[in-house]
């Protein structure tokens, strides 16, 4: 009886060890990470990292960072599309909007298509063979909020011939996927990865799975992760997150909440590329508090130049 | 038979072990995502706020002496301090004691650290927040006494350690570095007040009480001096009326506060509402600005000085907005000019350093400038 205990004891210890082991393992879960960045943390260049470039060395970077805009639109969206077309959309390089079926009132490329998943996957291959000599691609919905300049500012140094994946990164058991309402990066080879990855019925199904429907942003993760592509979480040298898929109004409202003392300090990074969820209204806001409003005598002295786009006046 | 049993038994152990472990490991959510959303910011303690404040802030008389104005990681402000210094801004703030929680501590929290003196007045005394108790009572009517006595405070016990005294409610955001940029182009010997200016009732104009408005000290010093005159009197409890009437009486010129562009700086509403440019045309404010009324972008200047009807979160977005939020290296469309510090015939305030940049610029165009206060009206 006694060593019968015993052995039962001895053998749940040996299990739970066992267990543990298998668990440690998982984590460090093996295969391809993508050609050298095995981080899932993404952060801008340095300042210091900044200056040592030359003045002609600057301007050759500003020049070549160059963003492709992939606005996703429904007419069922119009007030947030229009506004996306008013504000941010101007500082991207090139913006089209991609719809799923045509509207009046707004100019935007018909996809003549309903499902969500397929409209992507059609607007990305489109993006793709219409890119010309634009190397970086951002994918949002018109109620996401987008400061380009601080995309630009981060993916400065990096090499679009390798598969960049980039926003607001989250799991789903296994899988890391970038969170849709954040905005997604992503560079030109991962694009390419991309489209031909679509041509995989298998791995990177065109209806999604017949079982259970994963959203958008879980099947494009999914497909790139088969082309070896990993989605990496942006932040700021201070760690904090640049994409947001919560509105700024929100993510103060946490903040008087969390942090009481410190409100501003502790909630968002003053080079926040996104936010989500925000009321057309509050974009214009935005426009003004990004793009003009300012306390005089306060200078960055930032290291790059990005001029304001032709035609505009709320920025 | 034991040995059997006694091998079972540890398998049995084993797969009991290893499930149950397993169980409480995914209930614990070995996340990988711990990591990836950044480091917990450090939630301040009471304690550190308080440290903190006390570096920052020196309680004296009711009021907040500003010891330490901020500043942010990685700016290079050095404009902004040389006109911190220059130009010395007293800012009271109107509230009550039912508000001090709701609002008052926000506009601490925030705005007000950037003035150079701060004095919050309300009915009641209140030694740690701090306000200051003008023997009046709470309430719409009561508006134009609290001001009256809260002018006359701030005469008294402030009078010669600020230039430029201003007024804002609860619920107003100033950006006072944009304030001293207006201000630089004008001496605080000039009898000139400014803020929104309202056209009805008073020829000269007269300036939107909550969209906050700042006289210069010779403008404090008529005003008081017109009270005991008994040229001013409390006429009505329409504060900013009553106020700009009392101004015109003794002389005080209403200023043009717009920008070079002649953009709009005081704002008597929440930006939103400028900007999205959407007022009825039937609301009186069609018929009560001074200058042509532009709704939309334009509303608003970059360098804007005020908005009223901020509540507490705005307060802090606001804030967000002004002194972090940017674009990366954008060139801004607008590049003000740097303001040019009229003479001054004033004696030079005790806090500027010897050998002071700015104050040798003085000197030397005090030779050249000699203009009078009224040409000095517009920037």
């Amino acid at each position: 009886m006694m060593s019968e205990g015993c052995s039962f004891m001895k053998g749940m210890f040996l299990g739970g060890i066992f267990c543990l082991v298998m668990s440690l393992f998982g984590t460090f879960s093996p295969g391809p990470q993508g050609d050298g960045h095995l981080h899932h943390h993404l952060k801008p260049v340095s300042k210091d990292e900044l200056q040592k470039l030359s003045e002609a060395q600057m301007y050759d970077l500003t020049q070549q960072v160059r963003v492709y805009c992939v606005i996703m639109v429904t007419p069922k969206l119009l007030v947030y599309w229009a506004t996306a077309n008013d504000t941010w959309s101007k500082h991207c390089d090139k913006s089209v909007f991609y719809t799923s079926e045509s509207s009046k009132a707004l100019e935007a490329l018909d996809l003549q298509e309903d499902d969500e998943w397929a409209r992507l996957r059609k607007a990305i291959t489109h993006a793709y063979e219409n890119a010309g000599d634009l190397r970086w691609f951002f994918v949002a919905r018109p109620t996401t909020f987008a400061i380009i300049e601080n995309l630009k500012y981060l993916v400065l140094e990096k090499d679009p011939s390798q598969p960049f994946y980039i926003g607001r990164t989250e799991k789903s058991g296994e899988l890391e996927y970038v969170e849709y309402d954040g905005g997604i990066v992503l560079s030109y080879e991962a694009m390419k990865r991309l489209v031909e990855i679509f041509k995989d019925e298998e791995k990177c199904p065109a209806r999604g799975h017949a079982l259970w429907k994963m959203s958008e942003e879980k099947q494009l993760a999914t497909c790139l992760k088969y082309s070896g592509v990993f989605a990496e979480n942006g932040e700021d040298a201070q760690g904090k997150s640049l994409f947001n898929k919560k509105s700024v109004t929100s993510m103060i409202s946490d903040s008087m909440g969390k942090n009481p003392n410190d409100v501003v300090e502790s909630c968002c990074s003053d080079l926040a590329i996104t936010f989500g969820g925000m009321p057309a209204g509050q974009m214009q806001v935005m426009m003004y508090g990004v793009y003009r409003l300012r306390p005089y005598g306060h200078d960055f002295h930032d290291s790059l130049t990005f001029l304001p786009p032709k035609d505009s006046d709320n920025d | 038979m034991k040995a059997l049993g006694a091998r079972s038994a540890f398998y049995v152990g084993f797969l009991v072990g290893t499930c149950s472990l397993y169980l409480f490991l995914s209930q614990v959510g070995l996340s990988r995502n711990l990591g990836s959303h950044g480091p917990e910011p450090h939630a301040k303690t009471v304690e550190e706020m308080i440290e903190e404040e006390s570096k920052n802030w020196k309680k004296e008389r009711s009021a907040l002496f500003n010891l330490n104005h901020p500043h942010h990681t990685g700016e290079d402000g050095i404009l902004a301090d040389d006109l911190y210094k220059r130009v010395r801004v007293l800012c009271w703030v109107m509230t009550g004691p039912s508000n001090l929680e709701k609002k008052a501590r926000h506009v601490k929290a925030t705005w007000s650290r950037h003035c150079n003196i701060v004095v919050f007045v309300s009915s009641v005394d209140d030694p740690d927040f701090p306000t200051v108790g003008l023997n009046t009572k709470e309430g719409r009517d009561q508006l134009y006494w609290k001001t009256i006595r809260a002018f006359h405070y701030v005469m008294e016990k402030h009078g010669d350690e600020a230039d430029w005294f201003l007024k804002a409610d609860d619920d107003t955001y100033v950006i006072v570095d944009n304030l001293r940029w207006i201000l630089a182009n004008h001496s605080p010997e000039d009898p000139i007040y400014f803020g929104r200016r309202f056209k009805p009732y008073v020829k000269q104009g007269y300036m939107s009480g909550g969209a906050g408005y700042v006289l210069s000290r010779e403008a404090l010093r008529r005003f008081v001096e017109g009270f005991s005159k008994k040229v001013c009197t409390h006429t009505s409890s329409v504060e900013d009326l009553a106020m700009g009437q009392c101004m015109e009486k003794v002389g005080v010129l209403a200023g043009d506060s717009r920008d070079t562009i002649q953009r709009e700086t005081f704002h008597p509403f929440v930006p939103d509402s400028h900007l999205a440019g959407t007022f009825p045309k039937t609301f009186w404010y069609w018929n009560y600005c001074y200058y042509p009324i532009v709704q939309g972008p334009q509303c608003c200047s970059d360098l804007a000085v005020s908005f009223h009807y901020v509540d507490a979160s705005k307060m802090y977005l606001l804030e967000y907005y002004t002194y972090h939020l940017r674009a990366f290296g954008y060139e801004y469309r607008y590049q003000p000019p740097e303001p040019h510090i009229p003479q001054d015939k004033a004696p030079v305030p005790d806090n500027m350093e010897v050998g002071d940049l700015g104050q040798n610029q003085a000197v030397e165009k005090k030779e050249e400038e000699n203009k009078s206060p009224e040409q000095n009206e517009k920037l």
